[in-house]
C-alpha cells in the first residue's frame, strides 16, 4: 500500500464523543501529515486513551468525522499498526514470541494457518526490532522492555503506514526506553508515529508536536513546550521530572 | 487392577467399555476446550452454562415422558439449551460489560430451577442425582456416537479456526483492528465450549463439570510453551484421570465421576507445589 501524499494520515472534524452522558472529548480537530511524529499527552481520564480508541476503530464517535488517509477507520484499520500497553498481557499465557508477532498478519480471512510471505513479515519484523534471536521464547519469560519492542514488531508486521504506540514507556527501563526512540527514529522514515505518553520529558526531544488532550485537543510544536504549557495541560501544579537532557555515551548516575 | 481388566474384557459388562471409551474419545474435545476456557478465564461462563444443561434436561424429559415427543429425549434438550446459554453469555459480554458477573450468576441458578421444576412435572420418578454427579457406566452407544461426532467438530474447527482463537483469547482488541470478527469467534468458541460441557455432564455430572474442564489444562499450563502444546498436555492428563478414575472407582467400588474429580485435584495440587518449592530452591541458591 502506497502512500497518498496528497491526503493527511489522520483527520479529525469536529469530533464529540462521550461514555453515556459524561463528554470525554468535545469538538476536536486534528490534522496529521504523513511522516509526522506526533505525540499525545493530557491529565488521567482527559480522554487520550479514548481518542486513540476513535482513531483506529474500536469507538465510533458521536458527531464529527475520522479519516485516515481519506477512509474510515473501520476500512482503514488495517493501514495502522497497533501497539497497546505490554502491562494488559496476562503474564500465563503460553505463546511464544514469534506467535505473537505472527497476530500482526492477521488480516480478516478466518481460514487457515499463517502463510510462508505471513511468517516471514513477522521474522523481518522482529529482526527489525532486534530480537529475532528470541523469537522461539515464550512471551511471558522475557523483560518488559523486550515485550514492548514485541509488540511494536507485531504492529510492523501488519505493514501499515501510521504507527499508534500508547504508553509504550511505562513500566520499562531507561535503557530499554533509549533503544525504543533509536527503533522509532528508524521507523519514521516511512511511517507516520502517534503516541500517547506520559513523559513529557522525550516528547521534546523526538516528536515534531505535541497535541495536549483534556476534553479538547490543542497542538503545539514541541519548541513551545514549556513550563507554562505544562502547567495549562495538566491543569495545575505539577512536579515535572525532566530526563530530557543530554548525557554522555554512558547515559547519566543519579548519586 | 486385575479385576478392572477383568471387567474391561468380561463380554457381559459391555458397558464398562463403552464408558472407558467414551472417556478416552471425550477427553479430545475436554483437553482442547479446556485449554482455551482456562486461558481466556472464563471458567464461571463454563460453569453457568453446566448448571443450564439441567434446565435442558428437564425439558427434554417433560417433553418426552409427559408431552410424549418421543425424538426429544434429555440429551437433545441439553444441547439446545446449552446453545441458547452460550448464545445469551456472549451477546451479554458484547453488551453489557459492568454486570457480567450478576448475569451468569442468575442464569446459572434460572437453569438449575426450571430443570427441577420440568423434573417435579415429569411423571415417573427421575433421580437428578445421576445428571448433577454424573454417572459414566451409564453411557449409551447414542453417547458414544455423539462423543464421536464432537470429536470430529472440534478438531475440524479448531484446525480451521486455530489463529483467530489464539487471537481473541490472547488480545481481543487488537485481533478486531486485524479484522478478525471477534464477536463470531467468541461466540463459536462459546458453543463448541457448550457442546463440551453436555458431553462433560455425562461424564462426571453438572457439579464438577468446572474440574475436569480446567483442572487438566490448568496443570498443563504449567508446563506449555504455547497454546497447541497446552492442548496437548491437557488431552493427555484428561485421559489419564478419566482412566485411572474409571479402575479407582471400580476397585474401591465408589462413583466414578469424584474419584476421577478427586484425583484431578491431586496431581494439579502437587504440581503447584512442585512449581513452588521449585522456586523456594531459587530464591534460596540466590541468596
Amino acid at each position: 500500500m502506497g502512500i497518498d501524499p496528497t491526503k493527511p494520515a489522520i483527520s479529525i472534524k469536529n469530533l464529540s464523543f462521550a461514555y453515556d452522558s459524561s463528554a470525554v472529548l468535545t469538538d476536536v480537530n486534528l490534522t496529521v501529515q504523513p511522516f509526522d511524529t506526533i505525540c499525545v499527552v493530557g491529565p488521567n481520564g482527559g480522554g487520550k486513551s479514548t481518542l486513540i480508541k476513535l482513531i483506529v476503530g474500536l469507538l465510533k464517535p458521536d458527531s464529527g468525522s475520522i479519516r485516515i488517509f481519506g477512509a474510515s477507520p473501520e476500512t482503514a484499520n488495517l493501514r495502522i499498526g497497533y501497539v497497546p500497553q505490554y502491562s494488559q498481557y496476562d503474564p500465563q499465557f503460553p505463546i511464544s514470541v514469534f506467535e505473537v508477532v505472527c497476530m500482526g498478519c492477521l488480516n480478516g480471512s478466518l481460514i487457515g494457518k499463517y502463510s510462508e510471505d505471513a511468517r516471514s513479515r513477522a521474522m523481518a519484523a522482529l529482526s527489525e526490532v532486534g530480537l529475532s534471536a528470541i523469537a522461539d521464547r515464550p512471551f511471558s519469560a522475557i523483560s518488559g522492555g523486550q515485550r514492548q519492542r514485541v509488540l511494536i514488531a507485531r504492529a510492523l508486521a501488519s505493514n501499515g503506514d501510521i504507527l499508534i504506540l500508547d504508553e509504550p514507556t511505562a513500566n520499562i527501563d531507561h535503557e530499554s526506553e533509549l533503544h525504543f526512540f533509536d527503533i522509532l527514529t528508524e521507523l519514521n522514515q516511512r511511517m507516520t508515529i502517534l503516541m500517547v505518553t506520559h513523559e513529557v520529558g522525550f516528547a521534546s526531544t523526538f516528536f515534531k508536536r505535541i497535541a495536549c488532550v483534556n476534553k479538547q485537543v490543542v497542538i503545539h510544536p514541541t519548541s513551545a513546550l514549556t513550563g507554562d504549557l505544562i502547567r495549562d495541560m495538566y491543569g495545575g501544579d505539577l512536579q515535572l521530572i525532566r530526563h530530557d537532557h543530554f548525557c554522555s555515551e554512558e547515559g547519566h548516575r543519579h548519586d | 487392577m486385575t479385576d478392572f481388566l477383568a471387567a474391561l474384557t468380561d463380554p457381559n459388562l459391555s458397558f464398562f467399555r463403552y464408558a472407558l471409551l467414551t472417556g478416552l474419545f471425550a477427553s479430545i474435545p475436554f483437553g482442547i476446550i479446556g485449554t482455551f476456557v482456562v486461558v481466556r478465564r472464563i471458567s464461571y461462563i463454563a460453569g453457568a452454562i453446566a448448571h443450564c444443561v439441567l434446565g435442558g434436561i428437564g425439558l427434554g424429559l417433560y417433553l418426552e415422558k409427559a408431552v410424549g415427543i418421543t425424538w426429544f429425549g434429555p440429551m437433545q434438550g441439553a444441547v439446545v439449551v446449552a446453545l441458547l446459554a452460550a448464545v445469551i453469555l456472549a451477546l451479554v459480554s458484547r453488551h453489557a460489560s459492568q454486570r457480567e458477573d450478576s448475569v451468569i450468576g442468575a442464569l446459572w441458578a434460572v437453569g438449575m430451577a426450571t430443570g427441577l421444576l420440568f423434573i417435579a412435572r415429569t411423571p415417573g420418578y427421575v433421580d437428578p442425582m445421576s445428571y448433577l454427579f454424573g454417572n459414566i457406566l451409564l453411557v449409551s452407544k447414542g453417547d458414544f456416537l455423539f462423543v464421536l461426532g464432537l470429536n470430529a467438530l472440534v478438531l475440524t474447527l479448531v484446525w480451521i479456526f486455530y489463529n483467530s482463537f489464539l487471537a481473541v483469547c490472547f488480545d481481543e482488541e487488537f485481533a478486531r483492528l486485524r479484522g478478525v470478527k471477534t464477536g463470531w469467534i467468541y461466540l463459536l468458541l462459546l458453543c463448541l465450549a457448550a457442546l463440551t460441557i453436555v458431553l462433560l455432564v455425562r461424564v462426571v455430572g453438572i457439579v464438577m463439570v468446572i474440574a475436569l474442564l480446567t483442572l487438566p489444562s490448568s496443570i498443563a499450563g504449567n508446563f506449555s510453551k504455547s497454546i497447541f502444546q497446552m492442548m496437548v498436555y491437557s488431552v493427555l492428563l484428561c485421559a489419564a484421570f478419566v482412566v485411572a478414575g474409571l479402575g479407582l472407582s471400580y476397585e474401591l467400588d465408589l462413583p466414578s465421576g469424584p474419584v476421577i474429580i478427586v484425583i484431578a485435584a491431586i496431581i494439579y495440587l502437587l504440581v503447584l507445589l512442585g512449581g513452588w518449592l521449585k522456586k523456594k530452591k531459587h530464591i534460596f541458591q540466590a541468596d
